[in-house]
């Protein structure tokens, strides 16, 4: 049984927007398959949802002319990973989508939920946060875009400020065309878990077998999901060999922020930097039109 | 033997209901006014409840009723799913109280609210004020047993619950005799059943003053003789129905939950009351698998001939008895009939400790002890250099062996078939050499592990079983037995060992899959792997009656006697040609209507079988090691199992797949973890406690070797618990085999191997 006190749908984005300011105690429910947890394990108690899954404009996925790709936040995670677009353009962010939960959550899980609940091992923050998309927060005071990097404030916290709401993740052409990536998601299980570490690897390659530009989104590695832009410089016009893979996986753990819990020793998180950077990378050059690496 | 129904891969008797929803289980039955129980649990691992104040709770508007200590029987009662035993000195320890006044665990149930919803007893159990007094917490064997250590339970001498072992042979002289001593050391880790469906129970007082308690339980017989002791009642006042289940795997061969449901309603006038644990609360408060620790120490001759062995065995059982005091013993009698040790001392043991209860759970001390025995046996054929399947062959027990201790006899034994067939299965041979020079990150292993197990607990335990048959107006029959389908098909078996004696089709025999102890005939119920080889006695023997009693009926009717007849296709025919006689339809309404010979046929038997028979099985497991993450990934498994005359093939092959995920689980992931300081559990949920789903799961292959055990009805052996006993150390000793490290504790998941592969220096 759920303590919740009120729930109310808003069928359209000013509603929602209107609610939320009227009443500050309102949460925003979308799949509710964190909120629900929450509220079964007592960390929220008394609840008084916002639904927002009757507002058909947040749960679009589209190409814009310029090339953008928007995705509103009430797609779930089965539609990402079925979607042409995203198939096609960003299959990176596809690859994470499917490596989450199980059928049943993915049907009902939302890549806004995944977002704006801030954990860092939500499975599309590394992508996302790779891919360098943008997001954008509604409120009754008016509209905000903020690049997901700075939207990650500490564990579970996000820039999500009184009332807002998030409307559209969106990946400008300039930060996915033409670049391979590849997603590990290193966990216990192989599926209804989560990560011990996910690796999200994004590159280009210039001819004569050089990386042009590498970006690297690590989640697990700390905090909040992080990007290594340490090991990303590095790696910038460097010719691809294994020395140079190795030694962008020893940067990253610089960029991270691992610690030891009872689910994982520092060490070994540190290890497991070392060893799945390098690997996501050598997958990323060969979906980038690169050959594979000895 | 050729049977026309046993042996055949039929379907579930509950597979429709099942599928399509019409099958209840205890949370789908509505009682009018219905109210919620919740339980206050300590946050503290040992400490003394010095005082509680429930006023603000009581006065919490829809609260019915707070029970603390105060408002319990001060009877101190055992919980563990037994038969009662005559012997005071063989009884079950009695150390629990319905709710506790000195907390044990974190998690000790010590204040109960009655509420008319879950919220409002979530509110009230807030309300409650609980003053503790902190106790030194014991949250490891060794702690517990350390000089000076405060007691758990006051009668209780250095928190050793039971040291009770056994020794046979001479060691001394079998250690003198060997070539070689190797020694080992195993531990394995504490589990948890993880039944679909969570511990819930629901009670309410009849008319009659009588206390009706709908319980998920394996054991509803003896639920009611517990509850009846745990309130100091006469137990005829108790009434336990269990309907389906979704599981147990041994965690309700335990009263976890009936005794406080009991007072619930007692306490709110007889209102029902429903006591509905969340997942969280039944890893915690029902029961776990007990974590051992080995030290094994074998006598050898060179060339591989165990002369003897010396086990020591320290077993956590956690805050209160339940099973504790007997599965070091099982355990430690279970293995003997596998090897021909002459010589074995087996000193175990078990301890209490301030951490959740241990109880029995799939193989009752059997994983833990197969899993060092299995382990060691690997790591003497490594030091002798001797082929490890040699190395076992050598050492088989064989038929017509004498246990010197159970004095239980081999009759049927299919464990060289089983290791050739396993062999075979997973080509050992041709991979062995594919696999002799590896390099790489990947390294690919073999390894096997083989077992005995028993089929019920004589001569340890009663093995007594009921089974109730009723031959209806149309020639269909009833079946009812005391013994309970917990998803493990044993209806399904019984059914068709009914149709297989009376010459019916499935669809004829009607099981009555609920058990109600004041209808169901006396059986101890779903636990040993009992009830396909002990209830099947006690169905094959009412099946026996009835058939005995439709021929003489024939007789009467046909003046052929009985002993030329025989059923056959709902026919009662000439035993020698089968030609028919008279359609068992008409006999059956006969036995109804006849104006002068009228009387319906029953029959209605119990059965104490004073025998064991002893299953053999092994695990075949091909792994691949990845050196730099320490993944384990299974290949592929095999389990061959001599089970005798397997009832159905389909559901068998169910069984093994069930068991081999649980010792998949076993070996590479499951483990309860807690806060070492606080005792606080920390992975109490399926997220972060790493139950295998599916896709962690390989293709499981399964095969059997069928034997006929003369003892077993239609030749059966069991085949419930032993499926999850040998794929962990299977699995251990493919990882041996890939990379040369041993891995001697569980389980072996990725943040372990990584610390071991590391001290190897292979990372
Ligand atoms: C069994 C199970 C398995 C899981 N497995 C994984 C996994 O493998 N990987 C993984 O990353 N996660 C996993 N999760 C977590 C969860 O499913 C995901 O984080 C999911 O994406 C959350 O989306 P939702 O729509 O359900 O969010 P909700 O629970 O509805 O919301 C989550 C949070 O986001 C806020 N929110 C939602 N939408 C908006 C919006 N548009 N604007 C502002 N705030 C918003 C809510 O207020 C809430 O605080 C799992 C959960 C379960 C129950």
């Amino acid at each position: 049984m759920y303590d919740i006190q009120d729930y109310q749908e808003a069928l359209t984005l000013s509603e929602a927007a209107e609610t939320l300011a009227r009443n500050p105690r309102m949460r925003i429910i979308a799949g509710g398959t964190d909120l629900l947890i929450k509220l079964h394990g007592g960390q929220i108690e008394a609840a008084e949802l916002l639904s927002i899954r009757k507002i058909e404009a947040l749960s679009h996925i589209e190409k814009m002319p310029d090339g953008a790709i928007g995705i509103g936040p009430l797609a779930t995670f089965t539609q990402i990973t079925q979607d042409p677009v995203i198939k096609t353009d960003i299959p990176i962010l596809a690859e994470a989508a499917v490596s989450m939960g199980g059928p049943q959550i993915r049907n009902i899980a939302t890549i806004g939920g995944n977002v704006c609940n801030g954990a860092t091992s939500a499975d599309s923050a590394s992508s996302l946060l790779a891919l360098e998309a943008e997001l954008t927060l509604i409120s009754s005071r008016g509209t905000r875009v903020l690049p997901i990097s700075e939207f990650y404030l500490g564990p579970g916290k996000v820039d999500l400020r009184a009332g807002e709401l998030l409307t559209e993740i969106r990946i400008l052409p300039q930060h996915y065309v033409g670049f391979g990536g590849h997603y590990i998601k290193f966990a216990m299980r192989k599926a209804m878990d989560i990560a011990t570490l996910g690796v999200a690897v994004l590159c280009k390659l210039e001819t004569g077998n050089i990386l042009a530009e590498v970006k690297i989104g690590l989640g697990v590695a700390g905090p909040t999901p992080l990007r290594c832009l340490e090991a990303e410089a590095y790696a910038a016009g460097k010719v691809i060999s294994m020395d140079v893979l190795n030694e962008v996986g020893r940067l990253a753990i610089r960029s991270a922020k691992a610690r030891t819990s009872w689910r994982a020793s520092k060490e070994y998180r540190e290890h497991l930097i070392q060893e799945l950077v390098p690997r996501a990378l050598r997958e990323a050059i060969v979906q980038a039109g690169g050959g594979e690496i000895a | 033997m050729a049977y026309t129904i046993v042996g055949k891969s039929v379907p579930r008797v509950d597979a429709v209901a099942k599928v399509t929803g019409k099958a209840k289980y205890t949370d789908d039955f509505f009682e009018r006014d219905m109210l919620v129980g919740k339980v206050l649990r300590s946050p503290y691992a040992h400490a003394l409840v010095k005082h509680i104040d429930t006023t603000k709770a009581k006065e919490l508007p829809g609260v019915k009723a707070v029970l603390t200590y105060h408002d319990v029987p001060q009877i101190r009662f055992a919980t563990a799913g037994h038969p009662f035993n005559l012997d005071p000195s063989h009884q079950d320890k009695a150390d629990r109280l319905i709710l506790t006044d000195k907390a044990r665990f974190v998690g000790d149930a010590v204040a109960a609210v009655v509420a008319m919803d879950e919220l409002i007893a979530e509110e009230a159990l807030r309300l409650i004020e609980v003053e503790y007094e902190e106790l030194e917490a014991l949250l490891t064997p060794e702690a517990a047993m350390k000089e000076g250590a405060p007691l758990i339970h006051e009668d209780c001498p250095h928190n050793i619950l039971s040291d009770r072992g056994f020794w046979m042979g001479n060691l001394e002289e079998a250690f003198l005799a060997a070539d070689t001593m190797v020694e080992g050391e195993y531990e394995t880790s504490m589990v948890q059943h993880c039944h679909l469906e969570n511990h819930i129970s629901y009670a309410y007082v009849d008319a009659h003053d009588r206390i009706v308690i709908v319980t998920s339980t394996q054991i509803p017989h003896i639920v009611r003789r517990i509850v009846g002791q745990a309130l100091g009642i006469p137990w005829g006042r108790v009434r336990v129905i269990k309907p389906y289940v979704g599981g147990g795997f041994g965690a309700k061969q335990d009263a976890c939950l009936e005794p406080l449901t009991a007072a619930m309603t007692l306490a709110v006038g007889g209102q029902p009351v429903k006591l509905n644990y969340s997942r969280e609360e039944c890893m915690i408060d029902t029961r776990r698998r007990h974590d051992f620790k080995f030290k094994m120490k074998s006598a050898l001759t060179k060339d591989g001939k165990i002369l003897g062995m010396h086990i020591q065995a320290i077993s956590n059982t956690g805050a209160y008895a339940s099973h504790g005091h007997s599965i070091a013993g099982a355990g430690g009698s279970k293995f003997r009939y596998l090897y021909a040790i002459p010589a074995i001392k087996y000193e175990p043991k078990t301890v209490y400790t301030n951490l959740p209860v241990a109880g029995a759970m799939r193989g009752y001390g059997s994983p833990q002890m197969v899993y060092a025995l299995e382990c060691h046996i690997e790591d003497i054929a490594k030091k002798l250099n001797l082929d490890p399947i040699e190395i076992r062959q050598k050492n088989l027990i064989e038929i017509g062996h004498v246990d010197p201790l159970s004095q239980n006899k081999i009759m049927s034994s299919g464990i060289r078939e089983c290791i050739d067939k396993g062999k075979a299965l997973i080509r050992w041979e041709a991979k062995k050499e594919g696999y002799r020079q590896q390099m790489g990150d990947k390294r690919r292993g073999l390894g096997m592990a083989a077992f005995s197990y028993a089929s019920g607990t004589h001569p340890v335990g009663l093995e007594i079983a009921g089974a109730r048959i009723v031959l209806n107006q149309d020639g269909s029959v009833q079946l009812q037995i005391g013994a309970t389908e917990i998803g493990q098909g044993s209806d399904t078996v019984f059914a068709q060992m009914v149709a297989e004696v009376l010459g019916l089709p499935m669809d004829r025999v009607h099981v009555v899959s609920e058990q109600d102890t004041d209808l169901t005939p006396f059986d101890t119920g779903a636990y040993a792997s009992r009830q396909t080889y002990i209830s099947g006695m006690a169905v094959k023997k009412a099946a026996e009656e009835i058939k005995a009693k439709i021929l003489d009926f024939t007789w009467g009717m046909t003046d052929i006697p009985a002993h030329a007849l025989d059923l056959k296709g709902q026919n009662v025919v000439y035993k020698h040609s089968g030609e028919v006689v008279i359609p068992l339809e008409d006999v059956a309404l006969s036995t109804y209507y006849d104006t002068v010979f009228a009387q319906p046929i029953t029959s209605d038997v119990s059965n104490n079988a004073r025998v064991n028979a002893v299953p053999y099985g092994v695990t075949f497991a091909e792994v691949e090691v990845d050196l730099k993450t320490g993944k384990i990934e299974i290949l592929e498994i095999y389990n061959v199992h001599d089970s005798g005359t397997i009832v159905n093939p389909l559901m068998a092959e169910g069984q093994v797949h069930g068991g081999v995920s649980m010792g998949i689980g076993y070996a590479l992931s499951e483990q309860l973890l807690f806060d070492p300081k606080t005792g606080k559990p920390l992975n109490n949920n399926l997220l972060d406690y790493k139950l295998p789903t599916i896709m962690d799961t390989p293709e499981i292959g399964v095969a059997f070797v069928e034997t006929h055990e003369p003892t077993g009805s239609f030749g059966v052996k069991s085949l419930g618990e032993p499926p999850a006993l040998s794929p962990a150390p299977a699995i251990r000793n493919a990882v041996l085999d890939a990379t040369g490290v041993a891995f001697n504790q569980l389980p072996m998941n990725p943040q372990r191997v990584f610390e071991k592969l590391k001290q190897a220096g292979l990372i």
